[in-house]
């Protein structure tokens, strides 16, 4: 079964990449991901904020109740040299690539223009593939229009494009209010691919303390709906590659998003759940139904039930909801 | 030339000329040590390409055997240290001398522990050890410091005598200075191979074996002894053949004995260290005025060359005054005046000098303590030496009023020059000041021609402490050491300090005023005091202010204004142009944060462009309209002892105190931190009745005792004033009673731990809780008026409160408050509910440490009494010997109880037989015992007043020892389980009843941050800069294999009722108890707000077990040991790196991290297994006497 694809320009054996999450920050599991038949890895994101605030925190640490006390003037030795910032997530990109053969997708999230590109041009000379740009902004400022935002986004991708060689993905919200525009627009700034869609951490309410959590909730099967439908939306009429990711825990789960036009499924959680090694189950199932159906390769079936090619286009728009509801029958009345 | 203080240019030369440095904290020596450490760290080699050996033992007694070690077996060795670890290093001293033994051991001279203890500088130390056998080079001065470093090793290894070389603790240890640096090549060249060969050529070896350390009998010992004569008659040559070696090295020349002045002097004063920089300078002033005197600085003190030391004298000398900066009590003289008398007597009565009558010689004391030695003071001895009949034995710098030895002096002689620019600044400990001061000296001192000084002064308490920075910036080198009475500017960074502190009285006429402060220039002048009013126009002052906290905050450094106010000390003092010194002062920035982060750097340079654009220059009006003088140190209300005394030392005048207004046996009242309104919180927490559900946690944690609880009667509330708050007591038990949590606002420290441990919430607002901050300002009046009510109202009885459940427990008056402590201070917590617990019957040993210095630094003490005037009696003796320290209480009030009891039972037929068995059969074992026993014990005196024999006065004066006694032996980790672990573990096998209360903070937190044996394996100390690779003493399991010690491990912050429970059984139980308490600490890099919560992770990460071992339950069959913290639940990791010294680790040495946190996580699983097997074993059934089951 030929279940070659590209993503990025980058020729892929298969569609299974994993994607960005703590898994990726020991050198084992990146091994082990690739023994299990990821096709690529893109590794868990540089969060220059986490950084800065690191180096703060540093220096507030050090430099705090110094010199206040003639008996103390310090509490901690200061090495001359601390290796902050990208230092570690750099030669993580170079053990990585020293590693395994398969391609390594840097993730970084700036919280600064100039720590956008640097970061990038660093992350390309420590040897990364790719570079998936995790735009994570939840805006909240009352007096921020929406087009401020978009703004925002394609300030970074049109910033760091031109400082790099490699291929740049851009990995987004769905909460923008005209996402095929957008994407459009993204792939005019320079991206060469989207990921669709980035989850962010739904804060809960912890009720014996009254207080605000955050709570890691891994995706649900369910989640693949939403990057389902706007794959097969924007398969076809924007030029750039596309990576669904959120809620892909099975072969048949791949091969939706692969009908719907993403080039490759990126997949975490599920991983979390069931082991690094279930990439390996996920591909034998896949080539099993490929195969019971009479499928020669990947390529055959991408895109074919996207919006462009699919039966009913009307489906994956507003109709959809109507008949959905429709179609809802609870088990008893 | 760079700038450099004392100690790292001292290290600088020792690091580089050694290859073995053992060393134990002790200030002022430490940071000799710590530099060592440092460079080690960043694999800096010595002079012969390899990296010394660093390395940190458990006392200085044990530096001083693996220094003695280090040398018998060939290395070349050195070691720094001051005071009570001078002491300490004696015996090996007398070993390593006696057995020729190169080495220098340098010494940041302080003062010994004697009435009290003091950190600050004098010879006191020094002086104990010249009997030793080392040779004692004394310098003067930073350069000198670093020159003599370099000299004594050279002279040292060429004579084979070993060389103690000394400065002055702090003055030199801690002046920073500009300095020429030794360069390598330099020490290469004073250092002849050839001895460094023979040296090596002396070791202990297998391979050419000798033996050392014979014992011998009284045939040979005396001669053998004489042995060495050879030795210590050539070493003065040798001493000056280095310093002449040297001179022609630098061209810096020394002699052993240097006189400076005029060539016919006639009065002259003999002295060694820092003071004679002060003298050397009076000397050329007073010359210059005409004046005929000189001073002779002794350098190399022992071997005492007597020829030399006569030679060097003028021929004209007619007296000389020489002056000791030690006490020997009871001697005929000081060590330096004895030596010089009989050296005189000596060189004259041999031809040699040209003296030919005995001079008029008097001796004096001087400068014990870091007490300042002024130019005033100097010409006050030439002035005492020009009488015809001069004060001998004198003192000066004090005011003698007991026997009257001290000579006045003029407070306003000075010899400052005027083309010195003198800066003085009053900073907040935490503001950054000190820090951005030694930058700036290091800008002018390196960019400039310009010679600097720095020197700093530090506060006696740790929360909310000031430093006082003197900057001195000359066209030639400065020898003014002492501090700054006349200042050209003065900068004030802190504006409550204005109420606080005449700052202004050293700024001279025209001189600059800077002051940091919200009010802007036109509304300045009525916020200021009267006082200070009176100053700027008397003086004609230049005012300029700034919101530099403004600034700051938007430059995003927070409260740290220095940067701000050194921007602004540049552009006011014109030192350096403009321009110039805001482009050094970004070069600085970049250099000191680059490594840290670019957003550091920026946030700093931004505060640099905004600062000067905020500086404003007042008008100071020609009248004095300020409706407010300052405030006097203390309340008019406090008892005289604190008003005349303890407020002089509030009010920084503690140096005019006459010696008669102080207590001759270093005894002092307790309860007087209470009259030191200190008013650190800019927010104080704030009660919601409605919310609370009296858990009695705030109070519980509160490190200031800032947060009580009573239950009352309503009728106390009839003159409540009118903010008061009190509600309905919730507690069944004291149903009825009104109930108030109440703050004292001038004493808290605004640490907010109070708020963070409250568990209730306010249902609506849920941001809120029961325990709220606030600001204090507008607080302030009305609830120190509730204070005062609160306190109005009576304790509650003790025999009412359970004291096993913290939500009554905590009404119990805490008999320690308002103590100096860091705030949201760890330790304090504990000592707190040891007071209130069994304070009124409680002896405490407490081991110096930081429990010692916010328990018993002066001015003021936290330990306090209740109404009936009974508290914990505290002392500290040594860091030692803390353990046996408190075992003698034990052993003496355990023998005066039984002599009172052998007492009472003479003279029972006179007081009764019944109040004698009642007394005698008391088993006081609970409050109301205890309370009936003193009602019981009240009565016996009462009538032992009316029998007259001996026996019954005897008893008198014991009958309180009837009345059961709680002893507590408290200290440090430092303590615990290095310096003072001998001594705790024999204690502990002893079996007698002490209570030892270990505050584990994990490290050295005292002398800042150095290792332990506690501190756990992967955290970043001093020393451990690469992480502790050992696992932590388990001091726990070593108490509990002696079987019948009561063992407890606690964490306030994981559980609150266990840490009370584990007290009440530690006290109850009679033999030894130990409890090991984690005290969370600035020193683990934390934020101590939420410190608790990291004690809470440390339990749930199984790093720090919860456990009780209770040697009672073994007699009744049980297990004695009984854990009380669950299985490890998180990762190590989540509780590690919430603390910067474990997380900083990852950026400093990242694969040493991650290899040392899986060893740790490991160490965490074996330690829960290995605690839950003891705790899980059955025990044999309780014999009752019958033969032992045989194990299989």
């Amino acid at each position: 079964m030929d279940l070659r694809t590209t993503y990025l320009g980058l020729p892929l054996r298969t569609p299974l990449v994993v994607s960005a999450s703590p898994l990726s920050e020991e050198l084992d599991n990146i091994k082990r991901m690739e023994d299990a038949g990821a096709a690529a890895i893109v590794l868990h994101s540089l969060f220059e904020e986490q950084l800065t605030n690191d180096s703060l925190e540093l220096d507030f640490h050090l430099s705090h109740h110094t010199e206040c006390f003639a008996e103390a003037l310090t509490f901690f030795p200061e090495p001359q040299k601390f290796h902050r910032g990208p230092d570690e997530y750099l030669n993580h990109i170079r053990k990585a690539k020293q590693a395994v053969q398969i391609p390594i997708i840097a993730s970084l999230n700036g919280s600064t223009l100039g720590g956008w590109t640097a970061y990038a041009k660093e992350m390309e000379q420590a040897g990364a593939d790719a570079i998936e740009l995790n735009i994570y902004h939840i805006p909240t400022d009352t007096e921020m229009p929406g087009v401020e935002v978009e703004h925002t986004y394609l300030d970074i991708i049109e910033m760091v494009k031109p400082h790099i060689k490699i291929p740049v993905a851009v990995k987004i919200s769905p909460f923008f209010s005209n996402l095929a525009h957008l994407a459009k627009e993204f792939v005019n700034a320079g991206a060469d691919g989207l990921v669709l869609f980035n989850r962010f951490y739904q804060p809960d309410i912890n009720f014996e303390t009254l207080e605000i959590q955050p709570n890691i909730i891994f995706s649900t099967p369910q989640a693949l709906r939403l990057p389902m439908r706007w794959i097969a939306i924007l398969y076809g009429r924007i030029n750039c590659s596309l990576a669904a990711t959120s809620g892909i825990h099975t072969a048949q789960d791949v091969i939706k998003m692969l009908m719907v036009g993403a080039n490759v499924t990126m997949l975490c959680s599920v991983l979390f759940r069931r082991g690094i090694e279930h990439l390996s189950m996920i591909e034998r199932d896949m080539i099993l139904w490929l195969s019971e159906h009479e499928y020669d390769s990947v390529r055959q079936l991408q895109g074919s039930m996207s919006q462009k090619y699919c039966a009913n286009p009307s489906e994956f728009e507003r109709a959809q909801y109507v008949r959905a509801l429709h179609s809802y029958k609870p088990a008893r009345y | 030339m760079t700038t450099i203080d004392g100690n790292e240019a001292v290290a600088y030369v020792a690091y580089r000329t050694n290859e073995v440095i053992a060393i134990y904290p002790i200030t002022p020596s430490s940071p000799m040590g710590e530099w060592s450490d440092a460079w080690a760290s960043a694999d800096t080699a010595n002079l012969w390409g390899t990296i010394p050996a660093v390395i940190e033992l458990q006392s200085e007694g044990g530096a001083a055997g693996t220094v003695h070690g280090a040398l018998q077996t060939g290395s070349l060795t050195t070691t720094f240290t001051a005071s009570q670890g001078l002491l300490l290093m004696i015996p090996n001293m007398y070993k390593i001398a006696g057995e020729l033994t190169p080495t220098v051991f340098h010494v940041a001279a302080r003062s010994l522990a004697a009435q009290g203890l003091s950190i600050f500088g004098d010879h006191s130390d020094v002086m104990a050890t010249r009997a030793t056998g080392f040779a004692l080079l004394g310098s003067a001065s930073v350069q000198e410091a670093m020159d003599f470093a370099l000299i004594s090793q050279a002279a040292a290894l060429e004579s084979r005598i070993p060389f103690l070389h000394f400065f002055d603790g702090f003055r030199t240890s801690h002046e920073v200075a500009k300095v020429e640096l030794l360069t390598e090549d330099d020490m290469r060249e004073m250092l002849d191979m050839d001895f460094v060969l023979a040296h090596r050529a002396r070791a202990l070896s297998p391979d050419h074996p000798v033996l050392r350390g014979t014992a011998q009998n009284p045939d040979v010992y005396f001669q053998a002894r004489e042995t060495v004569n050879p030795f210590y008659n050539r070493c003065p040559e040798i001493t000056q053949a280095a310093m002449d070696k040297f001179a022609a090295l630098t061209g810096r020349s020394y002699q052993l004995f240097e006189y400076h002045g005029t060539a016919n002097a006639e009065r002259v004063i003999v002295l060694m260290g820092s003071g004679a920089e002060t003298v050397h300078e009076t000397v050329d002033y007073l010359n210059d005025g005409g004046a005929n005197v000189g001073v002779l600085k002794v350098r190399l003190y022992r071997p005492f060359d007597v020829q030399r030391f006569i030679e060097a004298l003028p021929a004209t000398t007619k007296a000389l005054a020489i002056l000791d900066r030690t006490k020997e009590p009871g001697s005929g003289g000081e060590p330096l005046y004895l030596d010089c008398i009989a050296a005189l007597h000596e060189g004259i009565q041999n031809g040699w000098g040209e003296l030919e009558d005995m001079p008029k010689i008097i001796g004096g004391r001087y400068g014990l303590s870091s007490n300042e030695f002024t130019p005033g003071m100097v010409k006050a001895i030439y002035d005492n030496l020009a009488l015809k009949h001069p004060k001998n034995h004198f003192t000066i710098g004090i005011n003698d009023d007991l026997t009257h030895t001290s000579l006045a002096y003029d407070e306003n002689f000075s010899t400052e020059p005027a083309n010195v620019i003198r800066s003085m600044f009053y900073g907040l400990g935490s503001d950054g000041t000190v820090g951005a001061n030694k930058n700036s000296i290091k800008i002018i001192g390196e960019n400039t021609d310009n010679f600097a000084q720095g020197y700093f002064v530090y506060d006696s308490k740790k929360a909310g402490a000031i430093t006082v920075s003197h900057l001195r910036f000359g066209p030639l080198p400065i020898r003014s050491t002492y501090l700054i009475t006349r200042a050209n500017f003065v900068a004030c960074h802190q504006p409550n300090f204005l109420e606080r502190y005449d700052m202004l009285a050293s700024l001279i006429d025209g001189g600059t005023f800077l002051l940091n402060t919200p009010f802007d220039r036109d509304a300045i002048w009525p916020q200021l005091p009267r006082q200070v009013q009176q100053h700027l126009i008397e003086k004609r002052a230049k005012f300029y202010v700034i919101n530099a906290t403004r600034v700051s905050r938007a430059s995003g450094m927070g409260n740290r204004i220095n940067t701000v106010m050194q921007v602004c000390f540049f552009a006011l003092s014109n030192v350096l142009p403009k321009a110039e010194a805001i482009e050094a002062i970004k070069y600085a920035i970049q250099k000191s944060y680059g490594n840290k982060g670019e957003e550091t750097v920026a946030r700093n340079l931004k505060a640099v462009d905004d600062a000067l654009a905020h500086l404003h220059e007042v008008t100071v009006p020609d009248d004095i309209t300020s409706a407010f003088n300052m405030p006097p140190a203390v309340s008019p209300l406090a008892p005289e002892f604190v008003r005349e005394v303890l407020g002089k030392m509030i009010g920084g005048c503690g140096d005019a105190l006459p010696v008669s207004a102080l207590p001759c046996d270093g005894t002092y009242p307790t309860g007087t931190a209470k009259w030191e309104k200190r008013n650190l919180a800019l927010e104080i927490p704030v009660w919601d009745t409605e919310v609370c559900i009296q858990c009695g946690k705030c109070a519980m944690v509160c490190p200031h005792s800032v947060i009580r609880i009573k239950a009352y009667d309503e009728k106390f509330l009839a003159a409540a004033p009118p903010t008061f708050k009190a509600c309905d007591a919730r507690d069944r038990e004291w149903a009825g009673l009104k109930y108030t949590i109440q703050v004292a606002p001038e004493d808290c420290t605004g640490c907010a731990i109070c708020v963070d441990v409250c568990p209730a919430k306010n249902k609506s607002e849920t941001r809120l809780k029961a325990i709220n901050m606030q600001p204090q300002s507008p607080l302030r009046d009305a609830e120190r008026d509730n204070w005062d009510f609160y306190l109005s109202i009576p304790e509650m009885d003790r025999r009412l409160v359970k004291n096993s459940t913290i939500r009554q427990q905590q009404a119990q008056e805490p008999l320690f408050e308002f103590s100096g402590a860091c705030a949201g201070c760890g330790e304090t917590p504990y000592i707190k509910l040891v007071t209130q617990l069994f304070g009124d019957r409680a002896v405490i040993a407490n081991a110096t440490g930081c429990s010692s210095i916010y328990g018993g630094n002066l001015p003021t003490t936290p330990y306090t009494v209740n109404a009936e005037g009974r508290g914990p009696a505290w002392s500290n003796s040594l860091f030692e010997d803390n353990a046996e320290f408190g075992l003698g209480f034990r052993v003496s009030i355990d023998k005066q109880t039984a002599f009172a009891k052998e007492l009472l039972n003479q003279v029972a037929p006179l007081v009764g037989d019944e109040l004698t068995q009642a007394i005698l059969q008391a088993m006081q074992n609970d409050e109301a015992d205890i309370y009936e026993q003193r009602e019981r014990v009240s009565e016996l005196k009462n009538r032992l007043l009316n029998i007259g024999s001996l026996a019954a006065r005897q008893l008198l004066s014991l009958a309180d020892l009837l009345v059961k006694k709680s002893v507590w032996i408290i200290g440090g980790d430092g303590w615990a389980y290095d310096i003072g672990f001998g001594g705790l573990d024999h204690v502990m096998a002893s079996g007698r009843n002490v209570n030892i209360l270990v505050l584990d903070t994990e490290v050295y937190s005292n002398t800042g941050g150095q290792m332990s044996k506690a501190t756990p394996r992967g955290a970043v100390a001093k020393f451990a800069a690469a992480g502790k690779p050992a696992a932590k003493k388990d001091l726990g399991l070593i108490a509990m294999t002696y079987g019948n010690v009561y063992v407890a491990r606690v964490a306030m912050g994981a559980k609150d009722e266990h840490t009370l429970k584990a007290f009440l059984e530690a006290e109850a139980y009679d033999g030894p108890s130990l409890i090991i308490a984690y005290s969370h600490c600035i020193a683990h890099g934390i934020n101590m707000t939420t410190a608790m919560q990291n004690q809470k992770a440390a339990v749930e990460a199984g790093q720090w077990l919860l456990y009780r071992f209770h040697p009672d339950r073994a007699e009744v069959g049980e297990n004695p040991l009984q854990l009380d913290s669950k299985a490890p639940k998180i990762a190590l990791e989540k509780y590690l790196y919430l603390e910067n010294r474990f997380k900083m680790l990852t950026t400093s040495h990242p694969e040493d991290a991650k290899r040392l946190l899986n060893e740790a996580q490991q160490d965490v699983y074996t330690r829960w297994q290995y605690f839950e097997y003891l705790a899980a074993r059955k025990m044999n059934a309780p014999t009752n006497g019958k033969e032992l089951t045989k194990l299989s």
